[in-house]
């Protein structure tokens, strides 16, 4: 490896966006305004000017709530979806806009593991066939013999005895059933694993399981991890640096420890004040009004101004720039740029 | 006083060959506006203890014995129609997904009054009103437009407060909430789990609350029972338990959270997985999982003794008892 590409990101997300088209029919888009039919098409902006970078051997995370374009922003990353805007570099190499044969090695390099395993998998193949699908596919030259021996290795290293092979998903329970997914993306030796949301259809035990075996993985292989979550005790666990999406666009990007130490967007403070805490038995949380509005209509201005406790006229105009505070933290807001003090709100205004 | 007194209930499933037992005989009691909280894993009887009070368990599962003491009377042992005349009424049930529990062909507002007027004699306006009056304290904004309206045009969280309204709409005495925000995101988590508290200190409602997660249940419960394949295994105040739990499989599920290690370090694991209701081992539940299984623990299940603070079914907190009384006597 040489000196420049060990300083550059390995993986650099630059002014991402993607939008899905929710009217996709000719008859679906037609609208009477104004005393005439238009054409009007309306799309749900998932994903709007993402940027953030994630380094050799970090584990990042990107936390929000249902809807705010965390799992797209998996997916765009593991090339499953195509962006409608913006670039994604692995490496130094744009991977965005490739195709076919030319996406080959980096289907190898970045791999994917699901929420629920019981999907992920396929219900007709055992696990042997499931693990040694994507070996085979990766790494045509090998013989068989020594598929076999990758296939034992890899099973061994997650904590799966070699001798099930031939049984089927339902014959192992949720947790196993998670690791097996994760032997499936380690049979490529990839270096950097795409993980939406791994742990959270899981027991908390098995929880627990899981993710030593993935803070195992990244010692042992140096893999470097995007992991989803909604989880933030998992976050501050996990995670090396952070990044929190509010309806598609990123409130805050910085590293666990600042973040949890000092959050300064107003929606991670009410996500950080909200999470249930086990020593602490009065629930006193940040209140924020309302629910998170639709990503097809979004608010003008800042996303979050229908429910932030601070917003004023100017973030109701205008789109706060993402911009660096001193401790390194990049925050998207104008209250926190101008230094604004924060209000409370009542349970009656919160819900 | 007393509000909800189960006594030894156990609760079977039929299947092809022998009925499995997904309830052990358990015994616990609920008093008048205390919140109980019942923890556990997926597979625990969490949720089948939640049903079973209400006398809902389906085919196969059914009562194989016990009793199931609310208000003094055996739920049990009533008629259809008697039970029916308590489900709604005197007791009341929050499910985990508001979609699934309200009826998308019905506006809010025929789903309040129908169940208003099939307990009580109210003309159907006195029924809106009442309705009306339950939405406002749940804190539903234009309560008069909500009750014309469908399940679908309300968000998640609101929806959710619309069954709470629900529950309360005739005063129950008992609510059993199972996992009831588990399908919502955490800040609108926060607020469904406040307004449930707030709700259930000024009228004085009884709270079963079912959930897995320890965070929860710690911030709204008194008490707290902890479940492992079909047996409370632990149960006291909930301060005492989170803060010094006594059976090994508390300690492991408070161990395993993590906020317990220091963040980039290993977490603390329970190894193995709950067993299942057809495998279920001898002795002990837990053993197989369980760092200080003996010969004993795999014979016999330990009965519930109390310690401390605590009641736990556990040989060795009874073994370190026992020393503990030796020692004592000794002195």
């Amino acid at each position: 490896m040489s000196e420049t590409q060990s300083d550059s990101p390995l993986l650099r997300i630059e002014n991402l966006e993607k939008r899905f088209d929710v009217d996709s029919g000719f008859l679906e888009s037609l609208r009477f305004r104004g005393g005439r039919i238009r054409r009007e098409t309306r799309a749900v902006h998932a994903v709007n000017n993402i940027s953030f970078d994630v380094n050799r051997g970090e584990a990042v995370c990107v936390v929000g709530e249902s809807g705010c374009g965390k799992s797209t922003v998996a997916r765009m990353v593991a090339n499953l979806l195509t962006p409608s805007g913006g670039e994604i570099h692995y490496d130094g190499q744009r991977i965005d806009t490739l195709h076919g044969k030319a996406l080959m090695p980096i289907r190898s390099k970045i791999q994917m593991v699901f929420q629920n395993p019981y999907a992920s998998l396929n219900p007709r193949m055992t696990i042997g066939q499931s693990l040694e699908e994507p070996t085979k596919f990766h790494n045509p030259t090998l013989s068989n013999g020594d598929i076999r021996d990758k296939i034992t290795g890899v099973m061994k290293s997650v904590g799966i005895d070699p001798a099930w092979t031939a049984r089927y998903p339902h014959e192992l329970s949720g947790g196993q059933r998670q690791r097996i997914a994760i032997a499936r993306a380690l049979t490529v030796d990839p270096e950097f694993i795409v993980a939406d949301e791994p742990i959270s259809a899981l027991d908390v035990s098995i929880q627990a399981q899981v993710l030593n075996l993935m803070l195992q993985m990244q010692e042992d292989h140096g893999i470097t991890y995007l992991f989803i979550t909604h989880d933030l005790s998992v976050v501050e666990h996990f995670g090396t640096k952070v990044a929190v999406l509010y309806l598609g666009s990123i409130c805050e990007v910085a590293d666990t420890r600042t973040l949890f130490a000092a959050p300064k967007h107003p929606y991670t403070k009410a996500l950080l004040s909200a999470v249930p805490q086990l020593k602490d038995d009065s629930p006193n949380h940040i209140r924020l009004k309302g629910e998170i509005p639709t990503p097809i209509d979004l608010p003008d201005g800042c996303p979050f101004q229908t429910r932030c406790p601070m917003a004023n006229a100017r973030c109701r105009a205008e789109k706060p720039a993402a911009f660096q505070q001193p401790d390194g933290a990049i925050v998207a807001c104008h209250a926190v740029e101008e230094g604004r003090s924060e209000p409370g709100v009542t349970l009656q205004e919160a819900v | 006083m007393t509000l909800l007194s189960v006594r030894d209930l156990t609760v079977k499933f039929a299947t092809r060959n022998e009925p499995v037992t997904a309830l052990h005989g358990i015994s616990f009691d609920i008093a008048q506006g205390e919140r109980v909280g019942v923890v556990g894993e997926s597979g625990a009887g969490k949720s089948i203890t939640g049903f079973a009070l209400m006398n809902l368990l389906s085919k196969p599962g059914f009562i194989d014995s016990g009793q199931i003491l609310f208000e003094g009377q055996d739920v049990t042992q009533m008629s259809d129609r008697a039970v029916r005349k308590l489900r709604g009424n005197r007791m009341a049930m929050i499910f985990q997904d508001p979609m699934v529990t309200l009826n998308p062909v019905l506006t809010i507002g025929q789903q309040m009054i129908e169940t208003l007027r099939a307990h009580r004699r109210l003309s159907y306006d006195e029924a809106r009103q009442i309705a009306l009056v339950k939405l406002k304290g749940v804190y539903i904004p234009s309560p008069e437009e909500r009750l014309d309206q469908y399940p679908h045009e309300l968000s998640g969280g609101m929806r959710q407060r619309i069954v709470i309204a629900i529950a309360l709409l005739l005063d129950p005495q008992l609510i059993i909430a199972d996992e009831p925000t588990t399908a919502l995101d955490v800040t609108i988590q926060a607020d469904i789990m406040e307004l449930l508290l707030e709700l259930c200190r000024s009228n004085m409602v009884g709270l079963m609350l079912i959930t897995h997660d320890l965070g929860v249940v710690s911030q709204v419960t008194e008490r707290t029972l902890v479940m492992y394949a079909g047996r409370i295994i632990e149960s006291g105040k909930t301060r005492a338990i989170i803060n010094d739990p006594q059976h090994p499989y508390t300690q492991g599920l408070i161990n395993a959270l993590p906020q317990q290690t220091p963040p980039g370090t290993r977490l603390r694991q329970i190894p193995g997985s709950m067993p299942t209701l057809s495998m279920m081992p001898s002795g002990c539940p837990f053993n197989p999982r369980c760092e200080l299984a003996t010969d004993l623990c795999r014979a016999n299940m330990p009965d519930i003794t109390q310690f401390g603070e605590v009641q736990v079914a556990c040989h060795e907190v009874q073994r370190l008892q026992a020393d503990l009384n030796t020692a004592e006597a000794a002195q």
